[in-house]
């Protein structure tokens, strides 16, 4: 009983930080087509955002030592200046290109983010302590759970709560979905192209970094590359759930969580290793047998 | 007063010319009929007027102001509506939020409400299925909905493509009386893409003929329709 909550409280957790990452991708493909892969490297800056610029192993902590109440925030809204930034400079200019074009921008803007860091902090991982308290486990049935994975999950609920009530409640949200659906149709109908798609860019870097967070939270480090496996598997799972498919990318990035936390917990010991292999195994097991995606929308034709 | 003007427009897509120098105008509250065989261009006309084709040369003028290369949202913000060919509902979105899609721009907000219920009075269909998915309704329905989406914009000009298409006799009929109730009650200009004739010739107005790209005839509908011309010009018997 002890051992399947801490699974349970596990699968929850590492679904989170991968239905986080889906959303940030979701959006911004719903309403533009693109695949972004500099999220990871958003996500990075973030952690980095809280640092003082230097090469030393030891981070000199700057912003990270701002009380929580303003630490949120300022991330929150560094993200989505970070994202916002990119649309303005980068994306826009490829708004009418082919997807993969505007994929291919988006791995050069990823490098531009990762050598910038590296330039100003070194690849050399830093040390970074956040919430030192997180870190000590509440009890609960007889199992002791860290406390940040019981934060990680209220908060990944949170947000799926205040993000559907934005999209079903709100103009805006409105807005969005009808030009995920269908953009042309949505800015006939008055729906302002810029708006949406900047709407989608500022509200994928606050999931960045709030992503950042937990990581940074969770690892005690700053690393370069600390978004690159979020990234990976949150594109993944916006594939399985369905690409364009808002409910489905969050659904599948708690699967990928609870099967990857399934399989380290079921497979043989010296299988464990390869735990990664079974997970991605039994993804192409999914898309064999449902190409369109679990989720796949009505809309996900492409666009004209 | 001149609601809508274009002037001498072309559009190509790529080394197709779909318009060479289309010239037309539409008065406040009048209704004018686009007609023509398929491929003429008719579509490619309202397309262009939305903003949502580029136009090559020429201009595009709502109420004197001038729209060539403006974004679609903002032609929709001067009061433009189109109902494109295709039914362009949000599949994924109910009816009632298709239909609120629109309202976003609309400064007169207390009237949504209102003209929301006049739409649901005039479709009931609409009404008794308002939490439904857009894609969950057959063609028709949608043929209403994506009708009753561009009147909740409150525009001034509506372009429609084809509204017969799909649509049972009885609910066409009944689609016109709106539109001409909507005309005669805010000077609601129309602009129609209508195969059938019979239909132009009964409601009246204006007609244009488009063939190969270019207005090759235009007049009254009553009289266009009884015209030699407009026939030959379907059959492809004509000088052309």
């Amino acid at each position: 009983m002890r051992e399947l909550l801490q699974i349970i409280f596990d699968a929850l957790s590492l679904g989170s930080l991968y239905a986080l990452g889906a959303l940030g991708i979701a959006l911004i493909f719903g309403v533009m087509r693109l695949v972004n892969f500099a999220h990871g490297d958003f996500i990075a800056f973030c952690v980095f955002a809280m640092l003082w610029p230097s090469i030393d192993a030891a981070a000199v902590v700057f912003a990270g030592r701002l009380p929580f109440y303003l630490l949120i925030p300022l991330l929150l809204l560094i993200g989505a200046a970070l994202s916002i930034l990119s649309e303005v400079v980068v994306f826009r200019r490829f708004r009418n290109a082919n997807p993969a074009t505007m994929m291919i921008a988006s791995f050069a803007l990823g490098f531009v983010i990762r050598h910038l860091l590296l330039m100003l902090f070194s690849s050399r991982p830093k040390s970074i302590t956040l919430w030192p308290s997180l870190g000590l486990p509440v009890e609960f049935l007889g199992a002791h759970i860290p406390m940040l994975q019981v934060v990680t999950i209220i908060i990944t609920l949170a947000v799926l709560v205040i993000l559907v009530l934005f999209l079903k409640r709100t103009r805006y949200g409105l807005e969005m979905r009808a030009a995920a659906d269908n953009f042309t149709m949505a800015r006939m109908l008055g729906v302002r192209a810029n708006g949406v798609i900047l709407l989608a860019f500022a509200i994928s870097g606050m999931l960045a970094a709030a992503i950042g967070l937990i990581l940074a939270t969770n690892s005690g480090t700053a690393d370069i590359g600390m978004g690159a496996n979020v990234m990976l598997i949150a594109f993944i799972a916006t594939v399985i759930g369905g690409l364009g498919s808002i409910p489905g990318a969050v659904a599948a990035g708690f699967l990928i969580g609870a099967a990857s936390v399934v399989f380290q917990a079921t497979l043989p010991h010296d299988a464990r290793v390869f735990r990664d292999a079974f997970v991605y195994g039994a993804v192409i097991v999914v898309l064999l047998v449902r190409p369109q995606g679990l989720f796949a929308p009505k809309s996900a034709k492409q666009r004209v | 007063m001149t609601a809508l003007a274009v002037d001498d427009i072309t559009v190509s897509y790529g080394r197709l010319t779909a318009l060479r120098g289309v010239t037309l105008k539409v008065d406040e509250g009048e209704i004018l009929f686009v007609t023509g065989p398929n491929g003429a261009g008719k579509s490619t006309l309202l397309n262009a007027i939305a903003g949502v084709v580029p136009t090559g040369s020429g201009s595009i003028a709502i109420d004197g102001a001038k729209i060539t290369g403006a974004a679609p949202e903002d032609i929709a913000r001067r009061g433009f509506s189109l109902v494109p060919e295709g039914r362009n509902v949000f599949g994924a979105l109910t009816i009632e939020e298709n239909l609120k899609v629109g309202t976003g721009m609309r400064a007169d907000r207390r009237k949504i409400a209102d003209d929301l219920d006049q739409v649901y009075q005039e479709f009931p269909m609409l009404a008794e299925r308002r939490h439904t998915p857009a894609g969950m309704l057959s063609g028709g329905q949608q043929q209403m909905l994506v009708i009753g989406r561009a009147l909740m914009a409150a525009p001034r000009i509506m372009a429609i493509d084809e509204p017969s298409l799909g649509l049972a006799p009885k609910i066409i009929d009944q689609v016109y009386e709106i539109l001409l109730r909507l005309r005669a009650q805010r000077k609601l200009t129309l602009l129609i893409v209508e195969q059938s004739s019979t239909r132009a010739m009964m409601t009246g107005g204006r007609m244009v003929l488009i063939r190969g790209g270019r207005i090759v005839l235009e007049g009254p509908a009553a009289e266009m329709v009884r015209d030699d011309r407009l026939k030959q010009s379907y059959f492809g018997f004509g000088d052309h």
